[in-house]
């Protein structure tokens, strides 16, 4: 399968890779995916007393394509407050990136990564606002 | 010349130079060698059949069979189809039912679903763990009804042989036709048709330093075995398989067969030493799981595990590597390896496994530099991958609880 320059520079470069300690308050960690279907993501953010993304990390096991949307998302998310970082939709990614069709699941996971992080540290706050339940899973 | 080390030696191989060589002899007018085999009246016709000629005894001496026994196909595929489709037809009103194995090949299985189609009952049979076929119980399933059993010979993914004479003596006791697909096999592991009891054999050329597009298929004499031709027209190979002759296809699958012949001892000697070198350099790294049996195996296979890493991401920063993965990114189905899965590894397992298959132009020094670039590029990967974290943090990763999608 041919890449996009943007991918194989996502995947020979992956920008954040790495942990934040989840137990802390400020950090809120998505993990999804699952290893019996190829990828999984984590992805961590850490949220500043302004409601602001201030870093991220993430760690992907996963084809280029999953590490590479994981790794643009950690970009894309930094100095987002959690709304504007929800508003970030599968196709930005793919579009992007230029995945190809077989490689759109990809993005949705790494949509889905950035709504379990921010779940997870909204639960954290004791938020109610919290859409869905998916990223609880601990890491 | 591209920098790129081909390990994918089970996907094809190049053309071997001589092989090549002769071929070209036979295109161009300048040797009077481009006629038509099927044409009786003159000496273009004559010196092609010849050549045909020539090259089925060469094919037939690698496997010790009759020439009369070899017929001339497009490839592996079409021998397969042509052995599995062709009994099926013609020895329905015996029976209707077919043995085979859930790690064939594609040109076996879904020749088997077309029958399935067509009326016919089939049991896939899974191998054991090792990937070897249970005798115990290919023979339980084999019926009064039972037709043909379809085997391959050796297998494409994971490259172990099975025990071809063990099955066919089974077969044979039974009255039933015993198919092999002996596409990997052939130019690899002595093949003697008077000593095992095949009924049909299945070849192809580029898989042995021959040209792509060509195969034969084995066809027992005595007992004689009969077909029911899948390609109609002039007639061609006792009407077996219309079609006019590529003759310069068939004196390269001649060459390459005759060179396998006189080689392959010292060459899988060759081979067998790079393997294990290879094997070698990467048994170090942890957590690596080899697929399929080491004994019973080709000596140019070697399929690996790297727990933890996903095997389209390994190929692409293997990139220097052509290499093949069964991991399901590199499929359009989206699943991972059939035959890893049937061996009962686990679908993570089958996610992270690459096959590498070395052949005749392989060098020590690229196998060198391909043990270097797995050690750099598997730390990398692993350094990106929460598996591998959560696996260092002694997470028992089969009792997290994931968000499959």
């Amino acid at each position: 399968m041919a890449y996009s320059d943007k991918v194989i520079d996502h995947y020979e470069n992956p920008r954040n890779v790495g942990a934040f300690d989840k137990e802390e308050q400020n950090v809120g960690t998505g993990m999804v995916g699952a290893p019996a279907c190829g990828d999984v993501m984590r992805l961590q953010i850490k949220v500043n007393e302004q409601g602001v993304i201030e870093d991220a990390r993430f760690k992907t096991y996963g084809c280029g394509s999953a590490i590479a949307s994981s790794s643009l998302v950690t970009e894309w998310v930094k100095g987002k407050t959690l709304d504007e970082a929800l508003a970030i939709k599968n196709a930005d990614i793919a579009e992007e990136l230029a995945l190809p069709p077989v490689k759109i699941h990809c993005s949705v996971l790494a949509e889905d990564a950035i709504r379990a992080a921010i779940d997870d540290y909204r639960t954290k706050q004791g938020d109610d606002s919290s859409e869905t339940d998916e990223g609880r899973k601990s890491a | 010349m591209s920098k790129t080390i081909y390990l994918d030696y089970s996907a094809t191989t190049p053309v071997d130079p001589r092989v090549a060589e002769k071929m070209c002899r036979y295109l161009t007018a300048e040797y009077g060698l481009f006629g038509n085999p099927a044409s009786r009246s003159h000496s273009f016709g004559w010196a092609a059949e010849e050549a045909v000629e020539e090259a089925r005894q060469q094919v037939a001496a690698l496997i010790n069979a009759d020439p009369k026994e070899i017929v001339w196909t497009s490839g592996a595929t079409e021998s397969d189809n042509l052995a599995i489709k062709g009994a099926a037809h013609f020895y329905a009103k015996k029976g209707k039912h077919l043995i085979t194995l859930t790690t064939e090949h594609k040109a076996v299985l879904d020749t088997c679903r077309q029958l399935e189609r067509d009326g016919f009952e089939v049991t896939y049979l899974d191998p054991r763990p090792d990937g070897l076929v249970d005798l115990d119980r290919l023979a339980a399933a084999i019926r009064p009804d039972t037709i043909l059993v379809s085997i391959m010979h050796v297998n494409n993914e994971i490259g172990v042989i099975q025990d071809i004479d063990a099955i066919g003596q089974l077969t044979r006791s039974k009255g039933v036709l015993f198919h092999v697909d002996a596409a990997q096999s052939a130019g690899k592991v002595p093949i003697d048709v008077t000593t095992s009891q095949v009924d049909l054999m299945s070849f192809s050329a580029h898989k042995c330093y021959g040209p792509k597009g060509m195969g034969a298929l084995y066809v027992r004499r005595k007992p004689r075995v009969r077909l029911e031709a899948q390609m109609h027209g002039g007639g061609h190979e006792r009407g077996l398989r219309s079609g006019t002759l590529p003759v310069h296809q068939i004196v390269g699958m001649g060459e390459a067969f005759r060179l396998a012949r006189e080689e392959m001892a010292s060459e899988n000697e060759r081979v067998r030493s790079l393997r294990d070198r290879l094997l070698a350099g990467v048994s170090g790294i942890e957590e690596v799981y080899i697929n399929g049996d080491m004994e019973r195996r080709v000596p140019h296979n070697l399929n690996v595990s790297f727990n933890f890493v996903e095997g389209e991401s390994l190929m692409m920063a293997l990139k220097e590597l052509a290499v093949s993965s069964g991991s399901a990114c590199t499929s359009a189905s989206l699943e991972p390896s059939y035959v890893l899965r049937a061996l009962g590894r686990s679908d993570e397992l089958a996610h992270s496994s690459i096959r590498f298959t070395i052949g005749r132009f392989t060098t020590e020094t690229e196998v060198d530099r391909a043990i270097e670039l797995i050690h750099e590029k598997i730390a990398k990967l692993r350094e990106l991958s929460p598996l591998w974290e959560m696996f260092k943090e002694g997470i028992d990763l089969d009792n997290v609880k994931w968000a499959a999608h």
